[in-house]
């Protein structure tokens, strides 16, 4: 027993970190309209299932594989810029509560059409560079977790280059700080909207692309990877960009651990059970700033 | 015994003192007046004594009873009200019910007999409906008294805070710039209502920018500056002071 | 004292004894009587969404709650209805009152989270517990049977809503003009103004919150014992969506406005079967049209439009 606890602890470590990677994804897309827009976005987890989707559509209609990624990376992006056009900046001075189910709305929508064209079926696609495992001291990684990690790990480096070297991320920052001041100084905060949900759709696609070799897609899946890239982007702290890729991977991990050691079939109570304890102590998640109301 | 006594105050925000070492007392039934240059810590000491803020360091006692840290709803009990700066009035609400809910210490609030409409209820209800339409009258909005929150200008709120204030019944009322964004003849009006309140027994803490108004009806002031205790004594004496006119000239340093 | 707030109540009332002899049948009847149960619980979450101004994401747990409660104690534990019933009310009450105090110091969209992470988290647990609550099958319920009398039948079920949602109504209208409601709406206009003037404002959002969700809980009890199934779906995520989008739909802080939100949004599904397929689509499509040309709900507009508040 007491050699046997490592190679299976690792093995949870890996699969946590595997799909935490995915959640970390997802949770930069919320954050990331969430600075632009002050909007929890409902429909990010549909930009998770179109990428997996549209890819499974794209190869079976006899497209190459790097064509179908793209087209599937691309695909969402663009239903993200939709849903900023006609349905967020329409309602732009509505309350949160309004908001929320405005891009609950935009999900049924996507999840509806995905349906009626794509139909209920689970599908999958072969991984990127086949399964044979790899073992690491006694435990075994699939070389799609590799992918998960190592595209991952490119696009929050890619992420962290665009807001802290280009003028584009800058102003997308300086938006998230201050929208008047940022317009004041001539920024174009329409464009910084655009570029915003743009990325979070792709973002959400990438995550989705990835993970279809792991855990299988259908039209349905959104719903609970949106809810805990949500999760993780509030460990995070909302508006955190380094917050959400540690929330997101916390998640991960903490889900993998408790379905391995405790009972896999409450799985998905446990992130939900984390955010609770979480925010009971730290009511802006292990980030986020502490603002002070001024009367 | 002051009615109120604030000894060695100080509140710190992130390093920076916005209010250090403030010391006064106010006596029951006059007005006193806590002025100063723009960020002098004129609303941070209000915030404090109001249990807005919890002090970094110091007392506040209210009739002896030491109130420092005591959260806001607590100290309504304790007979103190207030207004704010920046608006805070219930914009879901009609003028009249933002006035009623300053009575809220004084009614039964259970949520049943409220649900079932206990005639009791319904009788105190319709009572504070008259009372609260007077309280308006007395503020100058008897043009308002059907109107709803959202409806009214700036001026107009302005009053309806110190009515709700009011309907409070509070034996100290603190009155956070009640003439800031007025015209002249709406300060005037507040000026002479800030008389009638005090005369009928309220004690009135003010925090102003009109000189005028201040001087004119303040038996007592406070001027602070950079967070700390300038002078105090009557409208007199703080104009006659040297330190008090170097900050208001800006000479100093 | 204007009787005007009334008005509504009366008009609802006369429509209620008249419906059931103009529906052609029993399918009608039933949607009627969804449609009551749904105003009755979208009432209690207005006075919570609405007037308090807390967001919760999470609701439908509550009505799971009640409604396996009635289930689970009466077919397993052979409880009578009414004492299953009460327990479940209880058990919401708890679970909210013990909650309430860490989630209320949260705001805006960490409530959000907080609220539908609880919802969630009961879903799961119902979906789970398949020994007890029969898992992802669902349950059966026993008729509801108060003493030796029981309830049978579409018709005495219509007039039994009939008269909980009326009680709901009269009740709601009340509550919102006395002064635990006007310190309720007083802290959502603005917290720190009614702190100042003596409301406690944790002890009132601890008060509307377990009032609603035991609310809920009673009335997912009815739906139980009514329909005379639970299948889980009464306690997840988009049940919780469906609640929220009655309130904003019919408008928030609008008595009326839950009755009229409940009412379009149970017939909606029902007027969008004829879509073959493309009723998801459509549903969400008129969720966001709704939103975006009325953001503050179909009563609160029309209203403004025709010059009242």
């Amino acid at each position: 027993m007491n050699g046997e606890w490592l190679p299976q602890f690792l093995q949870f470590l890996f699969s946590g970190i595997t799909v935490g990677a995915a959640y970390a994804l997802a949770a930069l897309g919320f954050t990331l309209i969430y600075n632009a827009s002050n909007v929890i976005n409902f429909a990010q987890g549909e930009f998770i299932m179109l990428g997996g989707m549209l890819t499974v559509f794209f190869l079976q209609s006899g497209m190459p594989m790097p064509v179908a990624v793209v087209l599937a990376i691309f695909i969402p992006a663009l239903v993200g810029i939709l849903i900023e056009k006609l349905a967020i900046e329409p309602a732009k001075n509505a309350e949160v509560t309004t908001l929320i189910i405005i891009t609950i709305g935009a999900s049924l929508v996507i999840r509806g059409v995905v349906q009626v064209f794509l139909g209920k079926g689970t599908h999958s696609f072969p991984a990127f560079s086949g399964s044979e495992p790899i073992a690491i001291a006694g435990a075994t990684l699939l070389p799609q977790s590799l992918w998960v990690l190592g595209v991952a790990a490119l696009v929050v480096a890619a992420l962290g280059w665009f807001f802290s070297r280009t003028l584009m991320g800058k102003a997308i920052l300086a938006t998230s700080y201050n929208r008047l001041a940022a317009q004041l100084v001539g920024i174009n905060t329409s464009r910084v909207l655009f570029i915003s949900y743009a990325l979070s759709g792709a973002l959400g696609a990438i995550g989705g692309i990835l993970l279809t070799p792991l855990t299988l897609t259908s039209y349905d899946v959104g719903i609970m990877l949106g809810l805990k890239g949500f999760v993780a982007a509030v460990v995070g702290g909302l508006g955190s960009g380094l917050g959400a890729v540690i929330g997101g991977l916390l998640v991960g991990i903490i889900e993998a651990m408790g379905a391995g050691y405790i009972s896999s079939a409450y799985k998905d109570a446990i992130p939900f059970g984390l955010i609770l304890v979480i925010l009971f102590f730290m009511p802006r998640g292990l980030f986020g700033s502490k603002v002070t109301d001024r009367v | 015994m002051a009615l109120l006594e604030v000894s060695n105050l100080t509140k710190i925000f992130g390093g920076v003192r916005a209010v250090q070492n403030v010391s006064f007392a106010v006596e029951a039934g006059i007005v006193y007046s806590v002025i100063g240059p723009n960020g002098a810590g004129k609303t941070t000491l209000f915030n404090l004594i109001t249990g807005i803020y919890v002090p970094s360091e110091g007392q506040i006692r209210l009739d002896g009873r030491d109130i420092a840290g005591v959260a806001p709803h607590e100290l309504a009990r304790f007979g103190m009200a207030r207004t704010f700066q920046n608006l805070q009035v219930c914009m879901n609400m009609t003028a009249l019910e933002n006035v009623m809910v300053g009575a809220h210490l004084r009614l039964d609030r259970n949520l049943f007999k409220g649900a079932l409409r206990f005639p009791s209820i319904a009788r105190r209800d319709a009572a504070l409906r008259e009372e609260a339409a007077e309280l308006m009258r007395l503020v100058g909005l008897e043009a308002f008294i059907d109107a709803h929150a959202d409806a009214m200008p700036y001026g107009a709120l302005k009053r309806l805070e110190i009515a709700r204030a009011l309907a409070a019944k509070p034996r100290v009322l603190f009155l956070d710039e009640p003439a800031a964004g007025l015209n002249p003849k709406e300060t005037s009006e507040v000026d002479i209502l800030v008389r009638k309140v005090a005369d009928s027994g309220v004690t009135v803490v003010l925090v102003e920018h009109d000189m005028k108004m201040v001087m004119n009806i303040s038996d007592q002031i406070l001027v602070l500056d950079y967070g700390r205790k300038l002078a105090e004594g009557s409208a007199a004496e703080v104009r006659r002071n040297p330190d008090v006119i170097a900050a208001y000239l800006g000479t100093h340093q | 004292m204007p009787r005007s707030r009334f008005t509504g109540l009366i008009v609802i009332a006369v429509v209620l004894a008249v419906l059931p002899f103009l529906l052609p049948n029993n399918f009608y009847l039933d949607l009627a009587i969804r449609m009551m149960i749904n105003a009755c619980i979208v009432l209690g979450l207005n006075l919570l969404i609405g007037f308090a101004g807390q967001i919760s994401l999470g609701h439908a747990g509550f009505v799971g709650i009640g409604a396996y409660a009635s289930a689970v104690l009466t077919t397993h534990y052979s409880w009578s209805p009414l004492a299953a019933m009460l327990a479940g009310a209880l058990g919401a009450g708890v679970l909210a009152a013990l909650v309430a105090r860490p989630i209320f110091k949260l705001k805006g969209h960490y409530l959000a989270m907080a609220t539908l992470g609880l919802g969630i988290i009961i879903s799961i647990i119902v979906r789970n517990e398949a020994a007890l609550t029969g898992g992802p099958d669902g349950m059966p319920v026993p008729a509801l049977a108060l003493f030796s009398f029981e309830i049978s039948g579409e018709k005495q079920w219509y007039w039994v809503l009939s008269g909980i949602l009326l009680l709901s109504l009269w009740a709601s209208l009340n509550l919102i003009n006395s002064p635990f409601g006007r310190a309720l709406r007083a802290l959502h206009g603005s917290e720190v103004a009614s702190q100042v003037v003596g409301v406690d404002v944790a002890k009132y959002k601890l008060a509307i919150f377990v009032f609603s969700a035991v609310f809920a809980s009673l009335m997912g009890s009815v739906t139980a014992h009514y329909v005379g199934f639970v299948t889980p779906n009464v306690a997840d995520f988009f049940h919780s969506i469906e609640l929220v989008t009655m309130v904003v739909i019919g408008g928030m802080a609008s008595i009326y406005g839950s009755v009229i939100g409940a009412v379009l949004l149970t017939a909606l599904p029902q007027a969008l079967t004829g879509f073959e397929g493309w009723e998801t689509v459509a549903f969400g499509s008129i969720l966001m049209f709704c939103m975006i040309f009325m953001p503050k709900g179909l009563v609160p507009t029309l209203a403004a439009k025709f010059g009242r508040r």
